[in-house]
């Protein structure tokens, strides 16, 4: 499969808590270098897809493949050292570590000193490993803008700058693809705007595949590539921004118009 | 007032008190990690001591060697007991938890009567000579030893949750287990971790309080005293356990001076750390350097 495959693709995949379902026979596929965008209202089921991609949820039937191997049964922090990064719905910071602290945290399934090695601290080439560790690090959070505060404890930064070191955590992981879950919920139009540029650049420059979930309808048609609408769990659209808008199931969630039978 | 016994009592206190640290912060590293209170720390020192005391009485091997192996096999006990008996009860009540250690603890007080016997035995001599002069006071090296393990033991821990790979990686467990997981780290791996070095640096305090006073199961009573050097100090913070097992020890030490000059009770040595943690319990139930947990509703 190799390089053909798409770098990500959910096989109708089912997610029931109980009676609860979570989502139901939903296919799609991330194709390498994309800005792909989840929509769908309140409950639709996104967070949950997201989550089954990431490891934190075990789809009930159906299979996730990564690069066409299956992952639906590999464990979340396995998918991490695969390539898949993830920041979170609500902010998900280690509020007493330093935010570098908790970039370096990203780092942790390419750090390759064990603990004895570690002990052999001057030795054992720890130290050279830190530095090319901390040079990637300090490049991620230059490009994020947030030298500034890199000393700071995480829990004291403003919300804005918050969303920011959580990005800059899952940048270190060095995923191939990235989750982004909300990236832009509860922040004014000066901090989208620039959050909307980091993930473009990020997708451009950086070379991560971006998987998204956003509400702000503005962002997601303007740097999306594909996107797919989830409603009450079911993939009711998925193709270019044009495409989905101009879908009539779309177009009655969103917009309330009466859908003709 | 008679203060001849009142330097030799400080400064027992602040090595007794450092040892007190240690577990105290082999108990924390349990609770930070993987949210357990053990009750089995004790037996951590007892199994420790009597591993080490066994080598040494059955084989002809130098102390250190006896020392080495008994830390290698502490790891390993560390590791089999919370990958057997631990690791099956994650997501279950945490009553259920702290019921097992507690089982797990008088398990191994009785297995290693069974083994070693009721009765206190001596470690071989380590040091040629009896007594060192420090500061003008009569020292036993063993003591001397112990403030020293004692101190490279804190700054092991320093150093480890400031600037190694797993250190950083428990810390992100400890605070949220599904974040740390979805940035690769392995929790079930961080578990053992963090039971493999408490009970190795338990054992640790456990051989060298071994060799001042023999091996028995009184060792096990460092267990209990850890409790009120973390409650004192914070259940989650490691700075706070060490301080609060410096507290306990010195208080323990200055309420036997105080008692012997004036009061004349009898046993505050063993009673004042546990009016210490009742009166802690009522001010600052966080404990010195504890996190408070404030909810909003």
């Amino acid at each position: 499969m190799g390089e053909d495959a798409p770098i990500l693709a959910a096989d109708h995949v089912s997610l029931r808590f109980g009676g609860v379902r979570a989502l139901t026979d939903v296919s799609f596929s991330v194709n390498r270098g994309e800005i792909f965008s989840i929509i769908g209202p309140n409950g639709a089921g996104k967070t949950s897809m997201v989550n089954c991609i990431s490891g934190r949820y075990r789809p009930t039937e159906g299979s996730i493949l990564w690069q066409g191997r299956d992952i639906t049964r590999v464990a979340t922090n396995r998918r991490a050292a695969l390539g898949i990064g993830r920041t979170f719905q609500n902010l998900a910071l280690f509020g007493h570590m330093s935010v570098l602290d908790n970039i370096m945290v990203g780092r942790h399934h390419l750090l390759s000193s064990g603990v004895v090695q570690g002990m052999l601290w001057w030795l054992g080439g720890a130290q050279r490993e830190e530095i090319a560790h901390r040079r990637e690090v300090e490049e991620i959070i230059d490009f994020l803008e947030i030298q500034a505060v890199r000393k700071a404890p995480a829990g004291t930064l403003s919300y804005g700058l918050r969303k920011r070191v959580e990005l800059a955590r899952a940048m270190a992981l060095k995923p191939q693809l990235i989750l982004l879950d909300e990236p832009m919920a509860g922040m004014n139009l000066e901090e989208k705007e620039d959050m909307a540029r980091f993930i473009v650049d990020l997708n451009e420059e950086w070379g991560m595949t971006v998987l998204m979930i956003e509400h702000d309808m503005g962002v997601v048609m303007d740097i999306s590539t594909r996107v797919m609408v989830l409603d009450f769990g079911r993939q009711i659209a998925i193709g270019s921004p044009e495409e989905v808008m101009a879908h009539p199931r779309v177009r009655s969630a969103y917009l309330g118009e009466e859908v003709e039978a | 007032m008679d203060f001849t016994l009142f330097f030799p009592l400080l400064l027992n206190g602040l090595i007794v008190g450092a040892l007190y640290g240690v577990v105290a912060m082999s108990f924390v590293l349990i609770y930070k990690a993987s949210q357990v209170v053990n009750f089995a720390q004790g037996e951590f020192l007892l199994v420790g001591a009597w591993v080490c005391w066994w080598l040494l009485t059955t084989y002809p091997i130098p102390f250190w060697a006896g020392f080495l192996v008994t830390m290698c096999f502490m790891t390993l006990f560390g590791i089999i007991l919370q990958v057997v008996v631990l690791r099956p009860l994650i997501g279950e009540p945490v009553i259920s938890v702290i019921m097992a250690t507690v089982g797990m603890s008088i398990f191994f007080q009785a297995l290693m009567k069974w083994m070693f016997g009721v009765f206190a035995k001596p470690f071989p001599p380590i040091f040629a000579t009896e007594r060192v002069q420090v500061l003008g006071l009569q020292v036993q090296p063993v003591y001397l030893l112990s403030l020293v393990v004692s101190l490279f033991i804190m700054l092991g821990f320093w150093w480890f949750f400031t600037y190694s790979k797993h250190g950083l990686a428990m810390r992100a467990t400890a605070f949220d287990q599904q974040v740390a997981q979805s940035l690769g780290v392995s929790v079930p791996r961080v578990f053992a971790m963090s039971w493999a070095i408490s009970a190795v640096v338990s054992s640790v305090a456990g051989v060298v309080v071994g060799v001042v006073n023999g091996v028995s199961s009184a060792l096990s009573f460092y267990g209990i005293k850890v409790f009120p050097a973390v409650i004192l100090g914070g259940l989650d913070s490691i700075i706070g356990a060490v301080l609060g097992g410096l507290i306990v020890g010195v208080l323990e030490n200055l309420a036997q001076w105080v008692d012997s000059e004036f009061l004349n009770w009898g046993n505050m040595t063993q009673i004042a750390p546990f009016y210490a943690l009742v009166l802690i319990l009522l001010i600052k139930p966080y404990g010195l350097f504890g996190t408070k947990n404030i909810e909003r509703v």
